[in-house]
């Protein structure tokens, strides 16, 4: 630690320069090699996420300088897309998900891949034929809970939500993603009487927060039994935290998917390099550190399976997931109807 | 007036007032031009016809009057015991104290509140260790009026502390010699006061209230309860429906600024008696029932303050603190958040002191009340354009002309400059009008002017509240995220976006200790900008 940090008196000096790095330009390069630049979302940068071991790994292969850049959530790497349209600098894309990907195609800013992703996505359990995007991970949603405060978890959703007592966080499907997963989920398996489903949970839905983070963090705050996350995030707790009181709960009308993927934008001066890093992303060095770094499924099998702790009563055959379009055409007046069902 | 002085009288307030519009404009200017030949109106119209942002309004106003209501009428008792009794015990850390929750990250301050108040909270677990068969509903309006006020209550409380440290002595004094006690006494001395301060205040509060957002949906209890903020996230991140983003902030600047305006139309300028800025020597309050009133205003302000920070601290407590602090990059987000928040910090007070210099010429040597008003609510616009709004714009409009990624934390400077602007002005706006009434016609008829009048009349009656001001400002911009979420990237990572990647990633035990380093960095600017700024006189 910098003992300057502890002198408050000495942080005028600090800050200017602090200002001055932070302010100059990057630093130029070292050798000669060409540059990929990747946009991705925040999380996946992190020390703990797998941007760290993936790089030196695809740089190993490639003869090229890596750079992420790390831009909030994956919402905010459309809308940053968005703003820097033809001039964006990125090369690759990374950390979209299934609910963007067509309003991320009708920004006509993305090149197709090229590759025959359902020959090797074993583990992805849904057939793959987008011809922009290629997906790296996988996970479904799940109303996770703690074991300790309930001991019977209901065993489908319609049970959850018509028979249980359960109080629960959601997130707002107008700013979060899961948000918006459960409500496609509730869509997906309610259809035209996802309106009344709503009505019936409404009264134990504690609060609808804006994103994730702030929904976890109620939940392991022990305000609320239950919350709405990822069938990945027990996984979690048990590998880092040893503790095995958070659980899935498995539901068998199936879980509505969320799977990650990337492109490769159109405008790209490095179409090869990112052609290859869109392949390396489906090979065994980013498949085999997902699961642990991102908290995720991987989309191919690893040789020596999961660990342990990743299994969860989800079979391929019962994972719900609307086509981009669908949810594209749709999500407005969806909106609207969870909105109104929510307010009555 | 001659041409000279004219143009030392409005060229600092006209030229950051037009300098605030002209960007505002061109940032939205910019975000309309990518949805290439419409413009804001016909979607504005839309917007009058849509029930939904008529719900959400209705709410909005009524959550943040009510918010703004219950903050400063419950802060005037306090800070009038406070004021009152300055050799209270642990007097000097309260205060300093209550500078913090209106910095601290929103989400941060929202935990500790349910740490307190919520369904699994301190208060509920009391209530049933004591057998009563009653809970408190933290979700719904009240929920979102208790973390207001938590957040709000305090800041208030400061504010007018200034207030009363701003009441000449000889009031106090001829009070005394009239005899003057209890109802006389306040309304002959203090309300006048309190006239002048108070509209101000409430109206910030309002807005802050008004504009807030991630509290909201936390603890409001339903998707109806929202704020037009939510609508602006909503069309902006989801829907990127940019002529709804525009006409939705455009209608939450025109309510914020006519309630901002009716507000100033009721504040009456404190009458002037000449002072001399000798120590406040009030004789009141001796009494046993006025200690009672003292001893429970100051009790109840402590008791909406301390238990959600205590419960953060608790809550930290237990966290990895050596993998945590041991984290280089913690300090490097650190180093990078001081930077940005004194850069923020220095440039909201300049142009604050820009606004203020004019328009208190404007009020008092002029006599143009309503301009000076219009011209102080100017330099509120900008904190009532959702930052997201106008990050977007800036960012839109200098991508083709500059290197976005390298000018990133500098378009956050700005940014979170003009979030701390209106503090600046409602804290060194009402010293500075008394400063020129009082001291004005001795410092003209000296033929004083520039910077020695500023050194020398001014500097010594304002240095408290710009102390407090740029304490604020600063410490503001120090807890603030959402700008930085638009311009960082992972080189620029900042304490509050440290926070919530590590919240993203599960790992809460360390956000909590991330948290508390944020909320003792406040604290530490309080601490020393006070002191250094303002002086070491008590407030």
């Amino acid at each position: 630690m910098n003992p300057n940090k502890t002198r408050p008196w000495r942080a005028g000096g600090l800050a200017a320069t602090g200002l001055a790095l932070a302010l100059a330009p990057a630093p130029a390069l070292a050798q000669d090699r060409p540059v990929l630049t990747v946009y991705t979302y925040d999380s996946f940068t992190a020390d703990w996420g797998p941007g760290p071991q993936i790089e030196p790994a695809f740089e190993a292969v490639c003869g090229c300088d890596l750079a992420f850049v790390a831009l909030g959530d994956g919402v905010a790497l459309l809308s940053r897309l968005r703003l820097e349209g033809d001039a964006t600098r990125a090369d690759v894309v990374l950390g979209l998900d299934t609910n963007l990907t067509a309003e991320a195609a009708a920004t006509g800013l993305f090149a197709p891949h090229g590759l025959d992703v359902a020959a090797v996505a074993d583990n992805l359990p849904i057939d793959w034929d987008d011809p922009l995007f290629v997906p790296f991970d996988w996970s479904s949603f799940a109303i996770v809970y703690d074991t300790t405060e309930i001991a019977q978890a209901p065993t489908s959703l319609r049970a959850f939500i018509e028979d249980s007592d359960i109080p629960l966080v959601i997130q707002d499907p107008r700013t979060s993603t899961p948000g918006l997963g459960l409500m496609l989920w509730v869509k997906s398996v309610y259809g035209d009487q996802a309106a009344t489903a709503w009505e019936r949970l409404r009264p134990r839905i504690v609060a609808t927060t804006r994103g994730w983070s702030e929904a976890y963090g109620m939940f392991r705050a022990g305000e609320v039994p239950a919350v709405l996350s990822y069938s990945t995030s027990p996984p979690y707790h048990v590998l880092v935290e040893e503790d095995d009181t958070v659980a899935a709960m498995a539901f068998e009308e199936g879980h509505y998917l969320q799977v990650e993927v990337a492109g490769m934008v159109s405008g790209t001066d490095r179409p090869d390099l990112a052609g290859r890093f869109l392949a390396f992303l489906m090979e065994p060095p980013v498949q085999s550190v997902i699961p642990t770094t991102n908290w995720m499924y991987p989309v191919v099998s690893p040789a020596d399976g999961l660990p342990a702790a990743f299994d969860f009563a989800l079979t391929p055959e019962r994972a719900l997931l609307f086509d981009p379009e669908t949810v594209a055409a749709n999500r407005a007046a969806w909106v609207d109807e969870w909105l109104q069902a929510m307010s009555r | 007036m001659t041409a000279r002085s004219a143009v030392a009288l409005w060229a600092p307030g006209l030229s950051v007032a037009a300098g605030l519009l002209l960007l505002i404009g061109v940032a939205l200017g910019a975000l309309l031009s990518i949805e290439s030949g419409s413009t804001a109106v016909a979607p504005l119209m839309g917007l009058i016809r849509d029930d939904y942002v008529w719900a959400v309004l209705r709410f909005a106003l009524v959550q943040a009057s009510l918010s703004a209501l219950l903050s400063v009428g419950l802060a005037i008792p306090a800070a009038r015991a406070l004021s009152r009794r300055p050799d209270l015990p642990g007097r000097w850390v309260i205060v300093r104290l209550m500078g913090l929750p209106m910095v601290i990250p929103v989400i941060v301050g929202t935990f500790g509140i349910i740490a307190v108040y919520g369904r699994g909270g301190w208060v509920n677990d009391g209530l049933a260790a004591l057998g009563l068969p009653f809970r408190i509903d933290l979700y719904g309006l009240q929920g979102i009026l208790i973390a207001h006020v938590f957040f709000n209550l305090p800041f208030a409380t400061r504010i007018l502390l200034q207030g009363w440290a701003g009441i000449p002595a000889e009031s106090w004094r001829l009070a005394e010699q009239l005899g003057l006690r209890g109802v006389p006494l306040f309304r002959q001395v203090e309300w006048p006061m309190l006239r002048q301060v108070l509209p101000g205040l409430a109206g910030l509060v309002f807005l802050i209230c008004f504009t807030s957002f991630a509290i909201v949906l936390m603890v409001g209890g339903g998707p109806p309860n929202a704020t037009l903020e939510v609508a602006i996230y909503q069309a902006l991140r989801f829907d990127f429906d940019l002529v709804r983003v525009s006409a939705l902030s455009l209608l939450q600047v025109a309510v914020c600024l006519a309630v901002v305006l009716a507000l100033a139309a009721i504040s009456r300028p404190m009458p002037v008696d000449l002072g001399l800025d000798r120590p406040i020597c009030r004789h009141d309050g001796g009494a046993l029932h006025s200690r009672v009133i003292d001893a429970l205003a100051i009790g109840f302000a402590l008791l909406i303050l301390i238990p959600p920070l205590l419960a953060l601290g608790i809550d930290a407590a237990g966290g990895p603190w050596a993998r945590t602090l041991s984290d280089p990059g913690l300090w490097a987000a650190v180093g990078r958040s001081v930077s940005v928040a004194l850069a923020s910090g220095a440039l909201a007070l300049a142009l604050g002191l820009g606004i203020i210099l004019t328009s208190r010429a404007v009020k008092i040597r002029l006599r143009r009340r309503g301009l000076a008003e219009a011209l102080e609510s100017m330099g509120i616009v900008a904190f009532v354009l959702p930052p997201l709004v106008l990050g977007a714009g800036l960012f839109v409009l200098l991508r083709g002309v500059a290197d976005v990624f390298a000018i990133g934390l500098g378009l956050v400077v700005v940014v979170n400059a003009l979030m701390g602007l209106p503090f600046v002005i409602r804290i060194v706006g009402p010293a500075a009008d008394r400063a020129l009434a009082t001291q004005g016609r001795l410092a003209d008829s000296l033929g004083m002017a520039g910077l020695s009048r500023f050194r020398l009349v001014d500097w010594p009656v304002l240095r408290r509240p710009i102390g407090l001001g740029l304490a604020l400002a600063t410490a503001l911009s120090i807890g603030d995220f959402s700008v930085i979420a638009l311009f960082g990237t992972q080189d620029t990572q900042t304490l509050p976006m440290l926070l919530y990647r590590l919240m993203g990633a599960y790992r809460l035990d360390q956000a909590a200790i991330v948290g508390l380093v944020l909320i003792t960095l406040c604290l530490t600017f309080f601490l020393v900008i006070e002191r250094g700024v303002g002086g070491r006189r008590r407030d």
